[in-house]
This record gives C-alpha cells, sequence and structure tokens, in this order.
C-alpha cells in the first residue's frame, strides 16, 4: 500500500507507535518518531513508497526522538537512534526529517555490506545506468534532479549499492537532497518538482528535500547496468565540454569514492576493475542543466 | 498455530549463535530480532559463521544480505588483524622481544573455533615489564603513537594501569593495547605475568608469535570481565568464556583440575569462580560445576543487566543504574579508595567542563 494512500492521522499515529514499516529499494525501514514534521515530509516525499504496518521483518529498526536532556524545554533537539545506538549528535526539531535522512543513508552505508557501496548518485534509461560520483558542491544532486524529470529514472541521488556478483546497481528512489543554492535553480528549471520546506542554518548550510518521481518509486526493484561514469562540474559560464578519465585514475577516484572498499577487499578492487574497463569514465564541464541534459540523452550504449 | 515468542535470555542468545538447527528453525520476526541484538551487542560475524553452515534456502531471503554482511565484516578484521600481528611481530623482533597475543587475536591466531566471526576492537598484547620502554619506543619507531595526550591520562595509565596508554598506528588506525601486568599495579590482587609469559605456547604456522597457554588464557579473559567496568562488550566477552571453557575441556578431560591449580597459583580464584558462575548461570555453559559458590543474588542481579546486549528492548528502567554500579564495582576492585575517590571525582569534573551547555 503506498505510504500516500494513509491519512496523516494513520500515519502519524504508525509512527508514534514505531509501526511504520517503510520499504525503499532492497530496505525495510520500520520508523518510529513522534515529530510532526517527520510525518509531513514522509507524506510529501515518500507517497508512493509501499508501506506496511507492523511488520514482521525490518532491515533497520530507527528512530528520531527527543534526547531526555533539560534543553528540551528551552531548545528542542532530536537524536536519531538506530537500535537504541545514536551514531550522530542531536539536531535542533526542525531538522528531524533531514536528520531521519542522514541516518538512513549512515545505516547503509554502514551495515549494508552484502553491496559494495559507492557515494555516487545513480540514473538509468531503462536498464543502462550512469554513474554520477563527484566530490560535495560539485552539484551532483542538482543534476540528478534535474535528469530525474527529464527521461531519466532515479536509482538513487547519495548512494550505489553495486552487487558485486553480478556488477548489477540497485536503486533506493528516495529523496534528493538539495543544498543552498541548488533549491532555487530546481524551482526555477523543475516547476513540477515536489519540494519540501527548506530547513535553513543544518551543517550543511539550507537544505530541501525533492520528491523521486512517481515512476522511479514503481521501478525501484529494477536493477541496471553501469554503462558510464560521468563526474559533474559545474562552472558559472563557458562551454559545456568533457574530457575522458583514464581507466587508473578512474578507478582510484571510485576507490576514493567508496564507503566500504576496506571491508570488501578484493572483491571490491575486482569489482571496480570490471567497472572501469567496460564503462568509459567521462569529466563534464557543464554551465546550463539543460544543455547537460541534451548532452546526456545523446549517450550510446 | 501461535509459536511461542523466542525469549531474549543471553542463553537463548548464545545458542542460536551457536547451533545451526536452532536458526534454521527461527520465523521472521525472531529473525528480526536476532538480528538487531547480534548487530548492537557485536556479534553478527559469529551469527554469520553459524549460518554459513546452513543450506543457502534455509535462511529466510530477507536475511541473507544480513548474514552476508557479517561475513564481510569479519573476514575484513580477520584480515586486519592478521596483518597487525604480522607488522607487531616484525617490530618486536627488531628488540627480541616475543609477540605474546591476548584476547580475540589470540584467539584468531590460534583458530580456535568458538571465535570463528569474531569482531575485533583492538589487538592486545603482553610483555614483559622490563621491557616497556623499549617497546613503547619500538612500536613508535614502526608507527604506532601513544593516543591519550591529557597529562592526567598518561599519568594514570603510565602510575597505576597494567598497560601502556593504546597506542594508535599513523597511517592504519589501528589500536594495540600493549599489557604488562595482567591487572592494574593499584589492584587487590597482582597476579606476576612473568610464569603466564614463561608458559606461553608457540602458534602453529606463525613462527615467533605466541599465546598463553589454555589456563593462562581462560584465566586472563577472566580477569578481564571480572574487573571490567564499562561492559559494552560485556555478552561477546561472556561468550568468549563460555567458548573457552567448552573448547579446552572438550580437548583435555583434565583441563578444569589444571585449570583451578594454576588460579591458585596465581590468586585468580576469585575470577575464576565468577567466570564459572556467570557462564553457567547465564549460559548453561556445561562442565563448570558451580555447586561450591557463595550466592550473590545482588552482584547476580547487576550481572543480568550488564552482561546481556546494550538494546533498549532488553532493558529494563533500571538497566542503566546496575550498569553505573558495576563501574564503581570495577573501579573498587582496580584501585584502593582513596585513589577512587580522587579519580571518579575527577573524571566527572572533566564530563562536566566537557558538556556542551546551551550558549
Amino acid at each position: 500500500m503506498p505510504l500516500g494512500t494513509l491519512s496523516f492521522e494513520t500515519l502519524a499515529s504508525r509512527l508514534a507507535q514505531g509501526r511504520l514499516g517503510l520499504r525503499t529499494g532492497p530496505f525495510t525501514f520500520r520508523i518510529a518518531s513522534k515529530e510532526a514534521v517527520v510525518a509531513e515530509n514522509l507524506r510529501l516525499l515518500y507517497a508512493h513508497h509501499p508501506v506496511t504496518d507492523n511488520p514482521p521483518f525490518a532491515d533497520f529498526h530507527v528512530a528520531v526522538v527527543r534526547p531526555s536532556s533539560l534543553r528540551r524545554w528551552l531548545r528542542p533537539q532530536v537524536d536519531f537512534r538506530l537500535d537504541g545506538y545514536a551514531p550522530f549528535l542531536s539536531l535542533p526539531a526542525p531538522q528531524a526529517f533531514a536528520l531521519l535522512e542522514w541516518g538512513m543513508n549512515w545505516c547503509i552505508a554502514n551495515h549494508a555490506h552484502q553491496y559494495l557501496l559507492l557515494h555516487a548518485a545513480v540514473l538509468a534509461r531503462g536498464d543502462d545506468a550512469v554513474l554520477l560520483p563527484a566530490p560535495p558542491g560539485a552539484g551532483k544532486s542538482t543534476l540528478c534532479a534535474y535528469l530525474a524529470h527529464r527521461g531519466w529514472r532515479l536509482l538513487s541521488d547519495e548512494l550505489a549499492l553495486i552487487d558485486p556478483a553480478s556488477g548489477r546497481v540497485f536503486g533506493l528512489a528516495r529523496p534528493i537532497n538539495l543544498k543552498n543554492a541548488a533549491i532555487d535553480v530546481i524551482r526555477d528549471s523543475l516547476p513540477e518538482a515536489v519540494l519540501n520546506t527548506p530547513v535553513p542554518d543544518t551543517k550543511k548550510g539550507t537544505v530541501a528535500h525533492l520528491a523521486p518521481p512517481a515512476g522511479a518509486v514503481a521501478e525501484v526493484d529494477r536493477p541496471a547496468r553501469l554503462r558510464w561514469i560521468v563526474t559533474p562540474r559545474y562552472r558559472a559560464d563557458g562551454e559545456l565540454y568533457t574530457e575522458r578519465i583514464p581507466r587508473p585514475e578512474a578507478l582510484a577516484m571510485l576507490i576514493d569514492n567508496a564507503f566500504n572498499y576496506d571491508v570488501l577487499g578484493t572483491t571490491a578492487f575486482t569489482a571496480l576493475a570490471d567497472l572501469v574497463s567496460h564503462a568509459p569514465a567521462l569529466d563534464l564541464c557543464y554551465a546550463r542543466l539543460d544543455e547537460a541534459g541534451e548532452w546526456f540523452q545523446a549517450l550510446k550504449a | 498455530m501461535k509459536r511461542k515468542p523466542q525469549p531474549w535470555t543471553p542463553a537463548a542468545l548464545a545458542a542460536l549463535l551457536r547451533e545451526t538447527q536452532q536458526l534454521a528453525a527461527l520465523d521472521l520476526p525472531s529473525w528480526d530480532m536476532l538480528i538487531r541484538l547480534a548487530r548492537r551487542a557485536n556479534v553478527l560475524g559469529l551469527l554469520a559463521a553459524t549460518a554459513e553452515r546452513l543450506p543457502a534456502d534455509a535462511l529466510p531471503p530477507c536475511c541473507r544480505g544480513h548474514i552476508a554482511a557479517g561475513r564481510a565484516l569479519a573476514a575484513r578484521q580477520a584480515r586486519a588483524v592478521r596483518w597487525e600481528i604480522e607488522c607487531l611481530r616484525k617490530a618486536l623482533d627488531t628488540i627480541g622481544v616475543s609477540l605474546v597475543l591476548l584476547k580475540g587475536a589470540a584467539y584468531l591466531a590460534a583458530d580456535l573455533p568458538f571465535a570463528r566471526g569474531r569482531f575485533f576492537s583492538d589487538v592486545d598484547i603482553l610483555v614483559p615489564r622490563s621491557r616497556i620502554a623499549e617497546v613503547e619506543a619500538t612500536l613508535m619507531r614502526h608507527g604506532w603513537a601513544t593516543t591519550h595526550h591529557d597529562a592526567y591520562d598518561q599519568r594514570y595509565y603510565r602510575q597505576w594501569m597494567h598497560e601502556l596508554p593504546p597506542m594508535r598506528h599513523l597511517r592504519r588506525g589501528t589500536v594495540v593495547d600493549v599489557h604488562h601486568r595482567i591487572l592494574p599495579l593499584t589492584a587487590r590482587y597482582d597476579p606476576d605475568p612473568a610464569t603466564m609469559l614463561e608458559q606461553a605456547v608457540p602458534v602453529a604456522g606463525l613462527p615467533g608469535v605466541f599465546v598463553l597457554s589454555p589456563a593462562d588464557m581462560l584465566l586472563h579473559s577472566a580477569t578481564h570481565l571480572y574487573h571490567e567496568g564499562e561492559l559494552t562488550h560485556g555478552f561477546r566477552d561472556l561468550l568468549d568464556l563460555d567458548g573457552l571453557f567448552r573448547h579446552f575441556s572438550h580437548n583435555d578431560p583434565g583441563f578444569l583440575t589444571k585449570l583451578h591449580a594454576r588460579a591458585a597459583t596465581l590468586h585468580l580464584q576469585a575470577p575464576l569462580a565468577f567466570a564459572r558462575h556467570q557462564c553457567a548461570r547465564l549460559l548453561g555453559t556445561p562442565a563448570v560445576s558451580t555447586t561450591a559458590d557463595t550466592p550473590r543474588p545482588l552482584v547476580d542481579a547487576l550481572y543480568d543487566h550488564a552482561l546481556r546486549p546494550l538494546h533498549p528492548a532488553l532493558d529494563s528502567p533500571c538497566s542503566g543504574f546496575a550498569r553505573w554500579l558495576l563501574y564503581v564495582r570495577a573501579h573498587w576492585l582496580r584501585m584502593p579508595p582513596h585513589l577512587l575517590a580522587w579519580h571518579l571525582g575527577r573524571k566527572a569534573l572533566m564530563r562536566w567542563r566537557q558538556s556542551d551547555f546551551p550558549s
């Protein structure tokens, strides 16, 4: 049953009781929170995701709760917890939903070692996927949001889940995290996109989340094969240009972007070496989203 | 038919980590809780090692990823610890000190079956006290550096403790604990580590690497748990003891007799009695008769909270208080009262100063 079909009251009460099972890609998160901002944002941004009431099994049992300190009367804060363990410092209560999103990423990045986990966005056309690894601030999420609304299917904005045995990449179809100037850029260029209310003054500046397109959620269980590796770089002006990244450099860059390269060792090296041997890696500099979109459209498998 | 819900006692959990047949019979809600508890207790690798012995289709599909993840983590840690053992051996070789491994690293090197899949936090070694300065200097030359830079902490370790402040490798980030005594210098009893070093046994296939003799290995493990104040790994450490009892008494029917004689020599009867009692009581460890024990219901009640996984589903309102009492008890065993008052007072003051008050 899609989350959006629950009434706000049902959703909020299941969350408060910690009974909400939310499925995103291969994972079920069981979420507990009494924060209204969490319920509101889940309803807005996860409307198409399947939910279950009180699921018998969940991969991660998470909670966004107020810590029991005196400060809760003065300036309320929230903690993210996985089975009682809080990996982060408390954040101001208005950031509760952003904290949940970061916490869910943390759960996967720190525990899902059945996959080779890369810090990268993944988009697909049919079964052919492009990997967008990029350092923070390079405009990866902006481009990912744009492409996800212009002919590409969103698999993931933050985490590429690669099955080392088959080389296939799995998606999560979760909301895209936009920061600072990117929020207005996306509002202007994608008027149809569903964005939540931006939250100011987080450790990453002002953040907003963009709902994944319904089609991406519907097809999330369809894995894809990585055909291209593109590192996008936004430049304020100038012509779009691309440059081929030599394979050894591409391999080193992917190793740098892997969350669990050290955990998987040889398995990770083999999977990444195989990836760079069949997927060309390109550096893409662009000034305008529509120009970049056309360039992506012209990619050939 | 409605199944009886799994009671999550330490014994039930330990049996699930050991016996494939029990795993194969679990329903989905039990798997859900088992994976959560195993993750929190840092024993997912042990669970993976046991689940591995089942045919792949005996596990519910939703659990397979977690088992694969536990296996990957355990393999990674074993690889890292083996590498670390080799680096330490080479470093100590330069000054002619043998590498004697303690705890997890020793179980791994000796390939003790109950520890397959065990996770590690650091590598513990035992060196002669007379060589401690040389060992520290040598490890520093090979890339390890001390971690506690606060002058108080340095003095705490060097004046009172049984080990150097933990040393972290500058490039690899791995931590080695260099022990020169079994217990803190300030503890009520102070077993002589020299005879433990003398009786250390070489590890087959790893020239220059030693582990303690079976009896000493168990006594060391028992002593540590008995004196441990922060029992974050309490359940795992109890499992180690259970594994040591089972493994060594299975291999050598006279093991328990030797163990008791050795405990008497080293004045470690109290930790041994504690280990036998808690293993028998909480895990049902066979072959550890405890009939001679005097009942200590309060201590047992405290350990009920401290020796199970730290999971909110298992906690009761007094769990936090019970753990705090054991923290104080461990310090009480570790140092005389005036030192204890001074040390705990100092720690509380540091915590208060560091606490982030709203500015």
